[in-house]
């Protein structure tokens, strides 16, 4: 938080005016209200990119009216109709968790950015076990959506829930491995110390070192973190032509909405943390174009990766869930393990 | 009206009473569901994933078609066949025309037979293309659906011209067709055939050959070929068993005789024979074959009036036929009694899908869910028919 | 095999349970006895000359004072048909199944029972395949007359049923 604490004091000098704790506080109110409202557009933002990048690969066009250009306001107008829509729960619901599991959901999404570099300053925790703490945050999603299965008193939900529990918990062990090596090269588990031990230009970035070793380390961690998210060829829990819409087929409005609001952030800290982790995180590729704020650069590759996410939810089928869990536990696990071996055995040798 | 709450509940004596009872689910997959196809209630006995049996069940659009058709003229029927298999209206008026003229001995005149053949086929492939569409929503590709459809909005476009409805044509009649085509219709037919058959490879590299397709449904729901005919599967789904028997070969009927095209059967290319694979490919392969004899036809249709040979009164002489006919579905036949009078005494259809869809329950056990949609998907059922 | 030959098979196998043959019409049919006719199928489907191996459909009919089945088979692998008829009185119409010789006619058997009323017996799962089980009477007989109602529903849209006049 110290970076943090200084740039605001840059920024507002009065404010060391402020008893100390006062100052702590309005500091980390502000970043998270801004990471908020930040998620919440990007969220926005991202379904009209879904619908126009989907309806661009299907031969249409998508969202063309709201909003006159390519219809950018459709978002906004979905987003106001399921605020105006009833809110339906159903008969034997259990209604104490029906109402939390979305809130859980998009909370521990929410609760990861605490420690995504934005800038060299702008990073709201800089704790020295940012990497553990992001995985460990991102595992309470999977509580929300059993929560949110079952309380829907619904087979099909039940169903849905059940296989992506399985999934998230199977798919963590590869995500987790395929980071460790980066944490073997960096020294750290620090998500701004990782940034670091990647200056210099863009081939110093983790992904194009010890090739092609970390280039596969970098596939596995994609192919594992669209599991996390429930994205295809992964997203069984919300197959829509099996259990009609999963875990979340009860839920309307603004409950709906926050499901929704939440797939799309994983999706981005996700892709966030692939950055960080193998892309080099806000540094630029070359070093004359460090006039360009590091958030830009951050951003800019998150949204790529956003984009590939996205671009092979359109083409590919989906998997069975016997062969999701056959392809973690024997294909990306095993050559995780062997990654960390080589990695490290590298990195001694060539210390 | 009386509000009536007293619906039979536990009628059917599958249905487990224990709400404790934890070894096994029922699961409905029911009349609402994204992808049984229509009206269709399977009852799953699950054990976690692996269903234990599965029985359908039917009859929620059942339209009374056979009792009605005894009310109607000859002639009134046609509209009323259309509507069994609507994905495929131009086959189903054809099986009828055919079997009515068989009954009264009527000749027809070469174009309007000719005519009848191209539109037969171009329904194959609509019919084809949103089977294609749908199994691709099936397994989760979402994007072959749309690119299935932008073939057929062509199709339809065509079907629109010459008989002025997208979907139910009522245009092949007793003894002719309705309209002969409009100026420019067959040029229009030949353009499209150029157009479409890029189009298969497309099909091809999105989903047939696809790793993450074939993992879903090679060696999936394999239906041995003797079990298919005892079940009486036909069409592409007794094709996909490896069994080398399609009506328009076998058995030609109206002038299929005369042109030049292969049999399509599975031959286990991805995994076993008769899995849904295999049923899938079949179809995809039976498009290009229909665009082979469209434009043998087209090469071949003589210039006349194709509304010679429609008669103004429909006079069908004592008898009975039970006529079949190729639809994409497999055998459509029909049944028709005859007393010589204004209406037929009984008209009975044999929908291909009714006797598909029977083997379900067979080849259910030891499957996953998913796995079920995919074999419904293969089976291509149209709920129209079944429940006529 | 001609239509006449097959009939001749039949003839000699099963004597009187083969009542007739006609084979003036268009498509020959034979008639035969309604209790015998679960063993002549199995004949006509294992039998090394005929291997009727396809049941192309199982159809009712309502000929007045008796219902008729009417069962047409081809053989895949000869490449002839035949058509087989049988014929009970409306009033017990019990009919031997063959569902256990050709798994197509389970569901064929069902509906012929739904909708005409013809008694299978030994089928292993008589019971209604398209309209609702609770439904009275069999619509495609030709002196059927619909329920007044069914669950609160008219049945028919002349006037104002007698249920509603209860209200």
């Amino acid at each position: 938080m110290e970076p943090l604490l200084k740039f605001a004091l840059d920024l507002v000098p009065g404010l060391s005016q402020l008893p100390h704790w006062l100052f702590i506080t309005l500091v980390a109110l502000v970043a998270a209200v801004v990471l908020f409202v930040f998620t919440a557009v990007f969220a926005l933002f991202a379904i009209w990119l879904e619908r126009k990048v989907s309806a661009h690969m299907q031969d249409r066009l998508g969202p063309m009216e709201t909003g006159g250009w390519h219809g950018w306001a459709q978002p906004i107008a979905d987003a106001l109709k399921l605020l105006m829509k009833e809110d339906i729960i159903p008969e034997n619901a259990d209604r104490p968790l029906f109402k939390m599991a979305p809130a859980i959901v998009f909370g521990a999404a929410l609760a990861t950015f605490a420690v995504i570099p934005w800038s060299r300053s702008f990073i709201p925790s800089d704790m020295n076990v940012g990497l553990l703490y992001i995985i460990s945050i991102s595992s309470l999603g999977v509580i929300a959506i059993l929560m949110g299965g079952w309380a829907s008193n619904n087979k099909w939900s039940l169903y849905g829930a059940m296989r992506s529990a399985a999934q998230i918990i199977s798919y963590e062990i590869p995500v987790s491995l395929s980071l460790i090596t980066v944490v073997l090269i960096s020294g750290t588990l620090s998500m701004q110390g990782i940034v670091h031990a990647q200056e210099g230009n863009m081939f110093a970035w983790n992904i194009f070192r010890y090739l092609p070793f970390m280039f596969i380390a970098f596939i596995i961690y994609f192919i594992a973190s669209l599991a996390e998210v429930n994205r295809t060829p992964f997203d069984l829990p919300e197959a829509e032509s099996e259990l009609v819409a999963g875990f979340h087929t009860e839920y309307s409005g603004m409950r709906f909405a926050f499901f929704f609001l939440a797939e799309y952030t994983n999706m981005f800290v996700v892709s966030a943390i692939s950055t960080v982790a193998f892309l080099g995180g806000w540094m630029p590729p070359f070093e004359f174009l460090s006039f360009i704020p590091g958030p830009f650069w951050l951003f800019g590759k998150a949204i790529l990766l956003v984009f590939v996410q996205m671009w092979l939810r359109w083409t590919l089928p989906r998997l069975r869930v016997d062969q999701v869990m056959y392809m973690s536990w024997k294909v990306l696990t095993p050559f995780s393990f062997a990654l960390i071996i080589i990695v490290s055995f590298w990195r001694v040798l060539t210390l | 009206m009386t509000k009536s709450n007293n619906f039979p509940e536990a009628r059917y004596e599958l249905i487990n009473p224990d709400p404790l009872k934890t070894d096994e689910f029922f699961l409905n997959m029911g009349p609402q569901h994204p992808s049984t196809h229509g009206v269709l209630r399977v009852l799953l006995k699950t054990d976690g994933e692996i269903v234990e049996s599965a029985t359908p069940y039917i009859g929620y659009l059942h339209r009374t078609f056979e009792k009605h058709a005894e009310q109607l003229t000859w002639p009134q029927i046609v509209p009323y066949v259309d509507r069994m298999d609507y994905l495929a209206s131009m086959n189903n008026d054809l099986g009828y025309a055919l079997a009515v003229e068989k009954l009264m001995g009527l000749e027809v005149n070469e174009r309007a037979q000719y005519l009848r053949v191209i539109v037969a086929e171009l329904n194959r492939i609509a019919s084809h293309l949103v089977y294609f569409g749908t199994y691709g929503l099936d397994v989760g590709a979402f994007t072959p659906f749309l690119y299935a459809f932008r073939e057929r909005e062509r199709i339809v476009d065509l079907f629109e011209e010459i008989s002025g409805a997208r979907l139910l044509y009522n245009y092949i009649w007793i003894g002719g067709v309705a309209f002969d085509a409009p100026e420019g219709w067959l040029e229009k037919v030949a353009d499209f055939c150029d157009y479409f058959i890029p189009k298969i490879k497309e099909y091809n590299d999105l989903l047939s050959y696809n790793k993450i397709f074939i993992e879903r449904t090679a060696n999936v729901g394999v239906i041995p070929a003797d079990l298919a005919i005892n079940y009486g599967l036909s069409g592409p789904s007794l094709r996909g068993s490896g069994v080398k028997f399609d009506l328009r070969k076998n058995d030609p009927y109206c002038i299929y005789d005369r042109f030049d095209f292969d049999i399509c059967y599975g031959s286990g290319q991805k995994g076993t024979v008769g899995d849904t694979w295999d049923r899938y490919f079949v179809r995809i392969q039976e498009m290009v074959e229909s665009v082979k004899i469209i434009r043998q036809a087209l090469k071949q249709i003589p210039e006349g009036d194709a509304k010679e040979t429609v008669p103004k009164n429909v006079r069908v002489p004592k008898g009975e036929i039970y006529f079949r006919s190729e639809t994409p579905r497999g055998e459509l036949g029909y049944y028709i009694v005859s007393d010589g009078g204004k209406n037929p005494v009984r008209v009975k259809v044999r929908a291909p899908a009714f006797s598909n869809l029977s083997i379900i329950p067979a080849i259910a056990s030891g499957l996953m869910v998913a796995d079920l949609v995919a074999v419904l998907g293969s089976l291509d059922i149209v709920l129209g028919e079944i429940d006529r | 095999m001609e239509a006449k030959e097959i009939h001749q098979k039949l003839k000699d196998k099963f004597q009187d349970a083969i009542l007739d043959f006609n084979e003036e019409v268009l498509q020959p049919y034979i008639v035969v006895a309604a209790d015998k006719v679960d063993e002549i199928a199995e004949f006509l489907r294992d039998d090394d000359d005929l291997q009727f191996d396809f049941l192309n459909s199982l159809s009712s009919l309502d000929l007045g004072e008796n219902l008729g089945v009417v069962y047409h088979m081809y053989s895949m692998s000869k490449n002839h048909k035949i058509v087989i008829k049988v014929e009970v009185p409306k009033d017990k119409p019990d009919v031997k199944t063959v569902s256990h010789i050709w798994r197509t006619a389970d569901w064929h058997e069902r509906e012929a029972y739904d909708l005409m009323g013809i008694n299978f017996v030994n089928h292993p799962d008589l019971r209604r395949i398209l309209l609702p089980d609770d439904w009275e009477g069999h619509p495609l007989r030709k002196d059927y007359v619909p329920q007044k109602s069914w669950h609160g529903i008219p049945t028919t849209l002349k006037g104002e049923t007698e249920d509603d006049q209860e209200q």
